[in-house]
């Protein structure tokens, strides 16, 4: 069984929200509708994401961290947003995984945002209905894109090939292998939900340099140790050191 | 979480119109075998129509948490997974079963099917059935809110002894204004169980408030993110203004209000209806039994208040500051 998903690499995140806006501006030009957007230009902006980029600091002053933090629907195996709909509305297909709400069956009770944890289902305030990513699954099955181009907005826009996007279920897939090879995690695993979309940590990164880094050993001029005895015919080379 | 006016009346609403039909039916249950004086006819319809206009009520503010209302009718499809779903189905059942019960009442219908002359036996039967709608509409309401499991103030069975109990406790303090109105010979006894019912649910709202102030969060920023780091600190939400999950998951009131909110409902709702009560049932006051109705009731919107404002929603880790 597929199970489409995201994964996203804290290492090379840089917070640029390229995946907020890409994913705005596809969502709000589909066949949905726009999503409701508020005092756009004024005070107290508010509106209708699918996706937000939180930002976070590891550690205290002076060894710190900042993590650009993105967050989408996780498009978990066992939603709990799913049961707890009263009308059928919010539902995981058989065929892809991708949880997507049928905004003409949505009473806009809110059950389904209590339900989940990661609070990545928003209702629209215009059209009061609940909205949450979709994967853009009117972009991954449009067979007149490329095929290089059946991808989530999101995933285009990266600048920096943060986001990874393919079948988790699939062992040999480029997601199944980042999160295999580089420890990507699910998000509060406590609750049992088992999202799909998975983070892979960031990494340290260390540098050793070793004494003979620092000295041209390998100069055969040892140009070093000609420093003090410079004559009179001296070069460029030697006025440099 | 943000507490709903809409779902603060929806649920205090069908609670007292619950608990008033449970008192009608025992009343009669009680005095079918001659435990307590019989009563007129009108006194179950007046009684009946109370109940069915407190649930009309709850009903109709209901509607007003939906976004969609117009749909609401779908709302009933989904009773194999979605407790929401089951509450749906219940409450028009067990209001529609209120009014049989009220017409057979008010029908004079009186037929000896069991041959041992006791009256209103359709009644008797209809009451049964809907005794056991109303317990399960108790259990559906609760477990709207016991079943999110990482609402971890609500997910408890607490939550649906405490709406069964508050509910039917404002519902027998209601009938025992009423019994005491409708010069019914029943004020004693419902007066009593009120007193009981009110002091039990004193027991369990208390161990509620007890539980909730003890809660270990399962979820912290750390699992939330993923990083295995003691000091993680959230410098910015993405963006400037609010969301629905800045507005939705959170009371916004002053943490004095919040406090304040606790003792307000732990006054209203238990000791003051009791001396109401107390005093009312010495001297048989329509008036003070009416209050201590109205002083419950008005203490309970304080609790639902205080009890959805209460739950700290896990997703609250990702919106900690702007």
């Amino acid at each position: 069984m597929t199970q489409l998903a995201l994964v996203i690499d804290l290492n090379v995140c840089v917070g640029c929200h390229a995946c907020v806006t890409s994913c705005k501006q596809w969502n709000t030009s589909g066949a949905a509708g726009p999503l409701f957007d508020e005092n756009p230009y004024d005070k107290d902006p508010t509106g209708t994401f699918f996706n937000r980029v939180q930002t976070y600091e590891v550690g205290t002053y002076p060894n710190t961290e900042t993590i650009h933090f993105p967050k989408s629907c996780l498009h978990c195996e066992d939603a709990p947003c799913v049961p707890v709909c009263p009308t059928g509305a919010s539902y995981k297909r058989e065929n892809d995984g991708i949880v997507l709400v049928d905004y003409d069956k949505c009473i806009g009770c809110k059950y389904c945002s209590w339900a989940c944890p990661y609070g990545a289902r928003e209702l629209d305030e215009k059209e009061q209905v609940m909205t949450k990513c979709t994967l853009c699954v009117d972009r991954i099955y449009d067979e007149s894109l490329p095929e290089a181009e059946r991808k989530p907005a999101c995933v285009m826009a990266c600048p920096t090939n943060a986001r990874l996007f393919g079948d988790v279920h699939d062992p040999d897939s480029e997601v199944s292998v980042a999160i295999r090879e580089q420890g990507g995690y699910p998000l509060m695993p406590e609750w049992g939900t088992k999202p799909a979309n998975h983070y892979l940590p960031r990494r340290k990164t260390k540098m050793h340099i070793h004494e003979d880094e620092l000295v041209r050993v390998d100069n055969p001029l040892k140009k070093e140790d000609i420093r003090h005895k410079t004559t009179k015919d001296v070069t460029l080379d030697d006025w440099l050191l | 979480m943000h507490p709903a006016f809409s779902v603060i009346f929806l649920t205090t609403l069908i609670g007292a119109g619950q608990g008033l039909f449970l008192a009608l039916f025992s009343g009669q249950l009680y005095s079918a075998v001659n435990l307590l004086p019989a009563q007129s006819s009108s006194f179950y319809v007046t009684g009946s129509i109370i109940a069915l206009v407190l649930m009309v009520g709850g009903l109709a503010a209901s509607f007003l948490h939906l976004g969609r209302p117009e749909r609401a009718w779908r709302a009933a499809s989904q009773w194999r997974t979605s407790w929401l779903s089951r509450e749906v189905i219940i409450l028009p059942a067990v209001m529609g079963l209120v009014f049989v019960y009220g017409v057979l009442h008010f029908s004079g219908w009186q037929p000896d099917w069991f041959g041992n002359g006791i009256p209103h036996q359709p009644a008797l039967i209809v009451g049964a059935v809907t005794t056991l709608a109303v317990f399960a509409l108790y259990i559906a309401t609760g477990m709207i809110y016991a079943s999110i499991k990482f609402l971890q103030e609500w997910a408890s069975v607490l939550t649906v002894i405490n709406y069964t109990l508050l509910g039917a406790a404002s519902g027998f303090t209601l009938a025992t204004a009423l019994a005491a109105w409708q010069g019914s010979g029943l004020v004693g006894f419902y007066g009593v169980w009120a007193v009981i019912l009110t002091v039990a649910g004193l027991i369990s709202r208390a161990a509620s408030l007890y539980r909730n102030a003890r809660i270990k969060y399962k979820s912290t920023v750390q699992t939330a993110i993923g990083m295995r780091h003691n000091a993680v600190v959230q410098k910015s939400m993405g963006m400037m203004g609010g969301s629905y999950n800045t507005r939705e998951y959170f009371h916004g009131a002053s943490a004095a209000f919040f406090k304040s909110v606790k003792y307000i409902f732990l006054v209203l709702v238990f000791p003051v209806p009791l001396a109401l009560l107390w005093a009312g049932l010495e001297e048989v006051s329509v008036v003070l039994l009416g209050a201590a109705f109205l002083v419950q009731y008005i203490g309970l919107l304080f609790e639902r208040w205080f009890f959805f404002a209460q739950a700290n929603h896990p997703q609250n880790l990702y919106y900690q500051t702007i």
